[in-house]
């Protein structure tokens, strides 16, 4: 039997939310063991839409998302290498059909202007004068300017190079299968036969979490569902923003942006069925129909496109819709970061600052309490 | 028992005969192709209206290709026959088609799928320049449209259809300005043994070589082809080679016709989530299937040169033993006899195939090779040496994870075209066996399909 390999942190999951904790944990000069099932950013990080939006989060996640977007904006610099991240805006429409969305907006952007979250809303005329595209159905809609997007094929890779080049152990391919106290340490066994033993242990296994969480006798109702994604040929680089409309109904609530390569990346309406034991999400056709359906409401023109390809990844999702940030409340320790409900991608550069200012001091500016674990308990 | 829903995909020689022999059994199983006139690729019937004869069109095939194209219009009242249809998704037992109606989806208790196959082909540096074609494509300008790709062409790769088609090109008067293999003639020597079980199509083979000489056009073997050379404007003004000896020489032409023999067109297979295996002799991953078709899924069947490349006479062939497998297992009686014709004809064509794989080897080395600034993936623009850097830099070792660092095999084609080189590029730049890279997952679309296809309800 090989001697347990050590660090000060190990963490459990290669998302986007383990790689970027493991990058700022080493950039604070903790030692980091990281342990991915697969290769790093593969399911709910490298197959979500790629949004990087502030607009519609709720308001107390907003000082979270703030801190992310300052990473974002350097993240070329700070990851030796582009993921492709474009400022150029995210704009929310409603459609004539619910007015009452039109004056939701209205009401958010007042609220988020406190956060620094600057909106600004368009209809009539100057919408469609800005973005003459959009269908006949569409009412108004609400832009802020320096959100954007970028890809998540690159981005958790991105993260786990430079963490490694930083001096983590990113270890692929490598399945935790038990993780316990023993004494002042984790000990986590995985499928290869390897022990790893730190002092504190951070799951960030999205949909795989909750049964590390059973483990450590927490609980948390954790469930999976998989993005409907789909990407066209390319034509002309022409759209700035990514846009989505803001709808109660999840058939209606298409989105899209144009990548710099000029290819539409479509995502939205219904989502699929996820089979996280086989690892595996498979897009159903008729989501795929509808989703094209609702793509015309919003841009008549573009029935002519070719969709070249769909996909899907196994996210995980809660309840009311938000994560466990934090540590646990049951073991000390023992921290968590998942469950962002296919809201993370943008928030996954400040969780991992934030996770590795928790656990390297102590203490966060970021207000965690509607993230705690314990939230559960009581159900 | 309500009659059992079989589908058929395909109408070339696999997918007439499979649902022949279903009719024949009583049956009555749907056929979708996604051509408009049925007889696949290598028997494609030219459009309606075009009066050339089979003897034109197919040559020493002509007699086969009439029993496929007449077979087929007499099965025509005992099918439900769907032209002009893409079956684009496999998905809770249903297939997902578009047709001139529009999409639709189609419950079946067994599915045969009788995809065929593309050319397989090794990219060059220049191949982007317009001009260059897959050998298929010139083949299909030719029997169905009676058009050559170019004045003065160049056939350049290996495998049976490099000289099919130059040879047709020859004989309907187009100027063929050389043939380019890039196997060495002693691979076909070391290949006889296995060939010689097939002689009748070994000798139609040598004799398609003959015609091409008779007609005054030079045949090369063991080429290494270097550059595709024109630009942007003209497309492509020669094809520059290292012959057998060594020598860089240049060719004149205004179109190329490249292939490296073919690959079966197994999208519908992998989203009907049946096993690969990874396959030695052709270095590519191919589905599983027994010695009747049965792929690792219950109720999908595979025959043709979609499951393993074998031939038009082959296809008939396990076309007819794919259907016996789906009769035979859902408790129609099957001539015992009959399968064991049948299996020993597969088995026959396979030795053949194999043959055909060891005297046209696909040049694996040639990736190896490629210069960094060589396209790979033509969709998407990607060259060689941003694939190496995706592998050196990033660390990629596994063609999912470099299609997703890089953009390799995003395009239109889905890697269709380029997927198998890029794997060789892939294992060659990581020092790791080919096997080890795995191969690039099909997502659907099977084809690109426009959004425009979905209706909304009242339309």
């Amino acid at each position: 039997m090989t001697s347990p390999i050590r660090s000060d942190i190990l963490i459990i999951g290669g998302g986007i939310m383990g790689c970027a904790s493991a990058f700022f944990l080493r950039r604070r000069g903790i030692s980091v063991n990281l342990l991915e099932t697969d290769l790093v950013g593969r399911q709910a990080s490298g197959t979500n839409f790629g949004n990087v939006r502030r607009q519609g989060r709720p308001l107390y996640q907003l000082p979270l998302a703030n801190r992310s977007i300052a990473i974002w904006r350097q993240a070329q610099a700070l990851l030796g290498t582009d993921i492709e991240y474009l400022q150029r805006g995210h704009m929310r429409v409603s459609y004539r059909n619910r007015p009452e969305i039109a004056g939701d907006m209205e009401r958010y952007a007042a609220e988020a202007a406190q956060f620094d979250l600057d909106l600004e809303m368009i209809s009539g005329n100057a919408l469609r004068a800005r973005f003459p595209f959009l269908g006949p159905e569409v009412l108004a809609a609400s832009l802020s300017p320096d959100c954007g997007h970028a890809n998540p094929r690159l981005t958790g890779p991105a993260f786990a190079r430079a963490a490694e080049r930083a001096g983590a152990g990113v270890h692929e391919m490598c399945k935790a299968v038990s993780a316990a106290k023993v004494g002042d340490d984790f000990l986590v066994t995985t499928q290869d036969g390897r022990e790893f033993r730190a002092p504190i242990l951070l799951i960030t296994a999205g949909a795989w979490a909750k049964r590390f969480v059973e483990a450590f006798g927490e609980t948390a109702p954790l469930t999976s569902r998989g993005p409907n994604m789909c990407v066209t040929e390319p034509l002309p680089y022409a759209i700035g923003p990514s846009i989505g409309v803001a709808t109660p109904e999840t058939m209606e609530s298409v989105y899209f942006r144009q990548v710099e390569r000029g290819n539409l990346v479509i995502g939205g309406s219904i989502q699929n069925p996820t089979f996280p034991d086989e690892y595996r999400v498979y897009v159903k056709p008729e989501n795929s129909i509808g989703q094209w359906q609702q793509m015309q409401r919003l841009i008549p023109a573009i029935g002519k496109l070719n969709i070249l390809r769909t996909w899907s990844g196994i996210e995980s999702y809660l309840p009311d819709h938000q994560p466990v940030l934090g540590p646990s409340a049951a073991v000390s320790g023992l921290y968590y970061a998942f469950g962002f409900s296919g809201a993370g991608f943008q928030l996954g550069p400040g969780v991992g600052e934030t996770m590795a200012e928790l656990i390297g001091t102590g203490a966060t500016d970021i207000d965690l309490t509607a993230y705690r674990i314990d939230r559960f308990s009581s159900e | 028992m309500a009659e059992p829903s079989i589908i058929v995909v395909g109408a070339g020689p696999a997918g007439f005969r499979a649902a022949q022999t279903l009719a024949d059994a009583g049956l009555r199983p749907i056929v979708m192709d996604e051509a408009r006139r049925a007889g696949g690729q290598i028997y494609r019937r030219q459009p309606e209206g075009f009066t050339r004869s089979h003897q034109d069109l197919y040559g020493t095939e002509a007699n086969r290709a009439r029993s496929v194209h007449d077979g087929f219009d007499a099965l025509l009242p005992h099918i439900d026959y769907r032209s002009d249809t893409l079956v684009w998704h496999l998905s809770d037992g249903q297939a997902w088609t578009l047709g001139p109606d529009g999409h639709r989806s189609t419950p079946y208790d067994a599915l045969l799928l009788c995809t065929g196959a593309t050319d397989r082909v090794m990219p060059v540096k220049g191949w982007h320049h317009a001009g260059t074609y897959s050998l298929g494509a010139a083949q299909i300008a030719l029997k169905a449209q009676a058009c050559a790709i170019g004045s003065r062409v160049v056939f350049l790769g290996s495998g049976p259809l490099l000289y099919l088609v130059a040879a047709q090109y020859a004989k309907a008067g187009a100027n063929v300005a050389a043939v380019l293999d890039t196997s060495p003639f002693s691979a076909r020597i070391a290949a006889l043994p296995n060939l010689l079980c097939q002689p009748a199509v070994l000798w139609n083979g040598i004799a398609l070589t003959r015609d091409i000489k008779k007609a005054g056009i030079p045949v090369l073997y063991g080429v290494t082809p270097v550059e595709v050379v024109g630009n942007p404007e003209t497309g492509v003004g020669s094809l520059r080679f290292r012959a057998s000896d060594g020598t860089e020489q240049d060719i004149d032409c205004d179109a190329i016709g490249m292939g490296h023999h073919l690959r079966p067109e197994a999208q519908l297979a992998d989203l009907a989530r049946c096993d690969f295996a990874f396959e030695a002799l052709t270095r590519q991953w191919l589905p599983v299937q027994d010695s009747d078709g049965r792929s690792s899924v219950d109720g999908v069947y595979l025959a043709g040169d979609g499951a393993r490349i074998s031939g038009a006479r082959s296809a008939e062939v396990s076309g007819r033993l794919a259907a016996l497998a789906v009769l035979k297992d859902l408790g129609f009686p099957v001539d015992s006899a009959d399968l064991t014709h049948l299996r020993s004809a597969k088995a026959r064509y396979g030795r053949f195939a194999r043959g055909l794989a060891q005297a046209f080897p696909w040049p694996s080395e040639q990736a190896k090779a490629l210069p960094d600034e060589t396209i790979v993936c033509r969709c998407e623009a990607v060259t060689a040496g941003t694939l190496r850097e995706t592998v050196r830099e990033a660390g990629a070792r596994e063609a999912n994870r470099a299609k997703a660092l890089s953009r390799v095999g995003m395009g239109r084609c889905q890697g269709r075209y380029c997927g198998l080189a890029a794997a060789e590029i892939i294992a060659a730049e990581a020092g790791v066996p080919l096997e080890s890279v795995g191969r690039l997952r099909n997502a659907a679309p099977v084809k690109p399909i426009a959004i425009g296809t979905a209706r909304t309800s009242g339309e």
